[in-house]
């Protein structure tokens, strides 16, 4: 909401500052945005009065003037415009000004004759749509006066971050009240100027129905529409709106249309009550109406564009057809224009619900929609139409033609909501008065109806105030008003809740510190993918084709990272995930399974090169696996590393897939090193506490064995034959130590050195014992195996 | 008391330790040998023989011999410790000091995931234990039992992603989407059993908006609950004014704004004095010398009533934050998207303190 400070300061009748009003509306709860100085882009445009004019002679149109602008010098100016007489002040745009639509003012030649400078109309100054002529300015300020000075004399523009709450922020009238509160000052709606002393006669009450100037207005949609007032004004004569309106609507960023729409502006503006004038001899069958849409209307909109009403939208219809989309936007073919003599002014109340609906489906929002969609005062909507018929009747000179229709087929109250403030007590913990708490709803504009000694205070809420409707809004308005900064921050005592932390908290926590500890940067990749794996779950309306799904895993965006890092030169990235997995749940429609992953993808060198070593090696599949490895005994302790083509994968005693690590493809350069990538589920973190085992005294033996392994033998038969035969004999350990291919002897032939570590925990073993068991694990290897010790 | 006897081999004993500062390495460990030997140590020897003089003469040499043990072992050591000092320089003569130690990678934490645990921490030390839920949801989770009126304006501030229902047609309230914020977890833990309860929240949420400097499609949220017997407004303050106070510095302030959250009623948005300008007002806080940190509110009467706790007896207090935004400010990172890229050039800046 834009708002204007110096149309608050009409309300409340003393001068504000622009800084101090937004630190008062943000400690109300509605924070100012920014605020700007109105016509800013103005600042070069001065006063100047026409001192002589005279014919063109080369153009019937055009008429040469002498323009003096206060510098000092006059200045020949052509000028087209037929307003311009000698004596007349216009504002004037020097050389080298730039107008608001971008073109630069320069000395140039029309037809022979030098102009040097342009005299302008409203429209060339951005400030409406009038170009008949130029704009006349009624002022005594001197020639080469700032024009901006004069149009809203040095306003400010404060646009006010309204939350969805508070429709009733949506006009002066509602920001003046929040700042009398805050001031604890009066209020009351601005004087205009030659506006008559008497008011206009209330509307003439009706039900579904009514009439007034010969036209009939009619409800035929009661939940969308409770009330509809209407008024017709005759023998208006439409034309351009005096400075004083302009320069309110200038204020908030409206532009002048013509005196009848600024005046259903302004009221909107101020009130916070959306109008819509027509020309009332428009009306087909002397009829107005609201009613729901059927399937297929169309309505030509006041932006020229046909649109097709979405079904049982609120519509208003006149005797032959839709004239309007209720709370959104008028149509073309009823609007008030320079033909104008009588117009019909409507002012009502639609379900906020319904027009909401409505501007969604045609994709359009309007200052009324928003406004409607919020909600507005349907009682105090009878205010806001006497105002408008009023100020109506004074710009057009025209005369309200009595009296004007009420339809209000179901006659209410605003609510009345009881308030214990004792309750006030349990929600804020503060003691409050009763007549602080009077206070603050007041300056609301509630009404207190209860005595101070009552246990509850009955309060009738304002009609402008739709979002209080039970004990608690009022609670917030008392804490509102009275002040957030007023609540004391005094830590109370704690009841200690037992509640463990989710489990996977732990399991992720442990997982990122192994691997920052293993040396690898954590990254937070975008959940959204595109489409590609099956078991992704699809979204409907992706922000685009690049996030159609939600990801499956956690390697392919970190590969896409690593390119990412490719492409700027960096060849040593370590890159790790913990996050959320989806994948498609078997039961259609069934929530997608969540599961927290940890991945990662290495590629480059180890470590950093240092200058007293060797060249550093570069990650290769031996560390992912180990990285895979320590990952897995976090979450799945027992589970085991399988192979599987050029990978390993890890499964759950159920069969899940549960983990993988390898080499990966990636769109590498050439100069880049292979990249490795592993990736886990995290389950539930073990609580079980690891258990002490004693240190021993007694020293281990140990034994190495190279054995000639056949092809076709894997290394983990060896190891596993060996720790099964060997713990009878102390066998503790098996080390893999090196792995040896002779290309002399044939591709696939290869030994291999393991380690065997013996030891006893009660005593020292003899060599001659440990040399006693070391053979009978020969023979094992030899004939379960078919290994042999290499013959040297 | 007679006056102690002066005895010829003691005198000499004390020069020789007198002079084990000047021996050379080869001298000192035969010296060491020649006195403290377990055969053929002097010392040892007279030590030894003691055993056969009387408890007098007993009491008068053997303090004095145990006094010179304990010296010569004490200079013995010291003088080791010198040579060995001396041998090191002499080999390390020549040696470059200034040549760069051997590097090793460091692993890092993710700025915002720092933020998280930090947060997480602090509140841990308040009593406050960590809820998770899925990232998917329900409607009537994210939406209804948070007190969204259905089509109204406050569904604006969440423009919210659907899954795709693939032909099936959910119940009313039962379309999934991606949460568009923690608070249904806030339903989970308070449908699981009754108050009182005190969590906070860590999460990814989800919003229909592109990428732009300060937006970003998914992004994290943490959000604390606490409902018990008792709990006002006063808490809610005192409890974020420490938090405050604890996660940004001593002597941080802090500000109580009225807000709107279709959940929390009264509600408020809590500012921290601008970090960058101490309040002053700079570009970074807009001028107004406050950062917008965090919503928070009373929880509202009908998300309690929805969870079958009655505001009658319980009352509580709820939260939320974006950890994105505070790592941003905490680095001064000016675009968001650079949260959601791998560059180490990037992810390097942020070495991990503690965690």
């Amino acid at each position: 909401m834009n708002a204007s400070r110096a149309w608050l300061e009409a309300f409340l009748r003393q001068p504000l500052d622009a800084e101090d009003v937004a630190q008062r509306l943000a400690m109300l709860g509605a924070p100012v945005d920014a605020i700007e100085p109105v016509g800013a882009d103005l600042s070069a445009f001065v006063v100047a009065t026409v001192t002589k004019v005279r014919a063109h002679p080369d153009a019937d149109k055009l008429r040469v003037t002498t323009v003096d602008d206060g510098s000092g010098s006059t200045w020949s100016v052509v000028c087209g415009a037929p307003n311009v007489v000698a004596g007349g002040r216009y504002p004037f745009a020097r050389i080298g000004t730039t107008m608001p639509g971008g073109m630069v003012i320069e000395r140039r030649k029309l037809r022979g004759e030098v102009s040097e400078g342009m005299l302008c109309s409203a429209r060339e100054l951005g400030l409406g749509e009038e170009h008949d002529g130029l704009l006349t300015l009624e002022t005594d300020a001197p020639d080469g006066t700032p024009v901006v000075t004069l149009l809203g004399a040095g306003d400010q523009r404060l646009v006010v971050d309204v939350t969805p709450n508070r429709p009733d922020l949506f006009g002066h009238k509602g920001i003046a009240r929040e700042l009398a509160a805050s001031l604890n000052i009066p209020f009351r709606l601005p004087e205009i100027p030659g506006l008559a002393a008497t008011d206009v006669p209330p509307p003439e009450r009706a039900g579904d129905s009514g009439s007034t100037g010969g036209i009939t207005v009619t409800i035929a949609d009661r939940q969308g529409c409770p009330r509809f007032l209407a008024g017709v004004v005759r023998n208006v004569k439409i034309g351009p709106t005096p400075d004083w309106l302009r320069n309110r609507l200038a204020a908030v960023g409206v532009r002048s249309i013509n005196n009848v729409v600024d005046v259903t502006n302004y009221v909107m503006f101020e009130l916070n009550q959306p109008m819509h004038a027509y020309d009332a001899d428009a009306l087909r069958g002397a009829a107005v109406g609201v009613r729901a849409a059927g399937s297929g209307e169309v309505l030509v909109t006041l932006d020229g564009s046909s649109r097709t009403i979405p079904e049982g939208a609120l519509v208003i219809v006149d005797g032959a057809g839709v004239i309007g989309v209720a709370g959104v936007m008028g149509g073309r073919d009823s609007e008030v224009t320079g033909a104008t003599t009588n117009v019909l002014l409507e002012c009502a109340a639609f379900d906020p619900s319904r027009v909401r609906a409505a501007r969604r489906a045609l994709g359009m929002s309007t200052d009324a929609s928003q406004r409607f969609e919020r909600g507005t005062d349907r009682w105090g909507a009878v205010d806001a139409f006497r105002r408008a018929m009023q100020l109506l009747a004074s710009v057009t000179a025209g005369t309200i033609d009595l009296p004007t229709v009420d339809c209000f087929p179901a006659p209410s109250h605003p609510p009345r909501i009881f308030l214990r403030p004792s309750r006030v007590r349990q929600v804020l913990g503060l003691d409050l008065d009763w007549r602080e708490i009077e206070r603050c709803l007041v300056a609301i504009g509630a009404t207190v109806v209860s005595k101070p000694d009552d246990a509850r205070i009955a309060v009738d809420v304002p009609g402008w105030r739709p979002d209080l409707v039970a004990e608690i809004d009022l609670i917030e308005e008392v804490a509102r008003i009275h002040g957030y900064e007023a609540i004391p921050a005094t830590v109370g005592a704690v009841r200690p809740v037992f509640r463990p932390d989710d489990t996977g908290w732990a399991a992720a926590r442990a997982a990122r510190r192994l691997l920052v500890a293993a040396g690898l940067s954590e990254v937070l990749t975008l959940p959204m993918v595109a489409a590609g794996d099956p078991a992704a779950p699809v979204l409907l309306n992706p922000l685009s084709n690049d996030h159609r799904c939600l990801r499956a895993a956690l390697v392919p965006a970190l590969l896409t990272e690593v390119e990412r890092n490719w492409a700027v030169h960096t060849g040593d990235v370590r890159l790790f995930e913990v996050g959320t997995v989806f994948s498609v749940s078997d039961q259609p429609g069934a929530a997608p399974r969540e599961t927290q992953h940890a991945a990662f993808t290495i590629t480059g060198r180890r470590q950093p090169a240092h200058w007293n070593d060797d060249k550093p090696r570069a990650w290769d599949r031996w560390d992912a696996k180990e990285l895979v490895r320590q990952l897995v005994d976090l979450a799945h302790p027992g589970a085991e590393l399988q192979v599987e083509g050029e990978s390993w994968a890890v499964h759950a005693p159920d069969g899940r897939r549960i983990g993988h690590a390898g080499p990966v493809t990636a769109d590498s350069p050439p100069w880049a090193d292979p990249v490795f990538a592993g990736e886990v589920e995290l389950g539930p973190m073990t609580t079980a506490h690891a258990q002490f085992a004693p240190l021993t005294m007694f020293p281990a033996v140990t034994r190495d064995l190279t054995l000639r392994v056949p092809a076709g033998r894997p290394v983990a038969d060896i190891s596993t034959l060996l720790v099964q035969r060997g713990t009878r004999h102390d066998l503790r350990a098996v080390h893999v130590v090196d792995e040896y291919r002779d290309p002399a002897v044939g591709a696939d032939a290869r030994s291999v050195t393991v380690r065997l570590v013996f030891r006893n925990d009660q005593r020292t073993l003899t060599d001659t014992e440990v040399d006693q068991a070391t053979g009978r694990l020969r023979t094992s290897l030899e004939r379960e195996l078919d290994v042999s010790l290499r013959s040297s | 008391m007679s006056a102690p006897i002066e005895d010829p081999p003691l005198t000499n004993l004390r020069d020789r330790l007198a002079a084990i500062a000047t021996l050379d390495a080869a001298a000192l460990e035969a010296e060491d040998i020649a006195i403290l030997g377990r055969k053929q140590g002097e010392l040892t020897g007279r030590l030894k023989s003691l055993a056969a003089l009387s408890i007098e003469e007993k009491r008068a040499q053997g303090a004095e011999l145990n006094a010179l043990k304990v010296q010569f072992e004490a200079a013995i050591g010291v003088r080791r410790v010198e040579l060995a000092d001396a041998a090191r320089q002499r080999e390390g003569a020549g040696v470059d000091l200034t040549m760069p130690g051997r590097e090793a990678w460091r692993g890092t934490m993710h700025p915002v995931t720092v933020v998280i645990d930090e947060i997480v921490e602090i509140f841990g030390a308040l009593g406050f234990s960590v809820a998770l839920g899925p990232e998917v949801e329900s409607e009537e989770n994210n939406f209804g039992a948070l007190n969204f009126a259905p089509d109204h304006p406050a569904m604006d501030m969440h423009d919210t992603l659907y899954l795709d229902p693939q032909g099936a047609v959910p119940a009313e309230g039962q379309r999934l989407l991606l949460r568009t914020h923690t608070s249904p977890v806030q339903v989970r833990v308070m449908r699981e059993g009754p108050p009182p309860y005190r969590v906070v929240i860590p999460g990814t949420v989800y919003r229909n908006d592109a990428f732009d400097p300060s937006h970003a499609p998914a992004f994290a949220q943490i959000e604390g609950l606490a409902v018990d017997e008792g709990i006002t407004f006063v808490d809610l303050k005192a409890t974020l004014a420490h938090f405050a106070e604890r996660f940004f510095g001593r002597g941080t302030t802090v500000r109580f704004r009225p807000s709107f959250f279709p959940f929390t009623e009264p509600s408020a948005e809590m500012d921290v004095a601008c970090q960058l300008c101490a309040g002053q007002g700079c570009a970074a806080c807009k001028g107004t010398g406050w950062m917008e940190i965090l919503g928070c509110g009373m929880v509202h009467e009908n998300v309690l009533r929805n969870c079958a706790v009655d505001p009658e007896r319980w009352t509580g207090f709820a939260f939320g934050m974006g950890p994105q935004r505070i790592a941003m400010l905490r680095h001064g990172v000016p675009d968001i998207r650079h949260l959601y890229a791998g560059d180490m050039r990037f992810l390097q800046q942020f070495p991990s303190v503690g965690s």
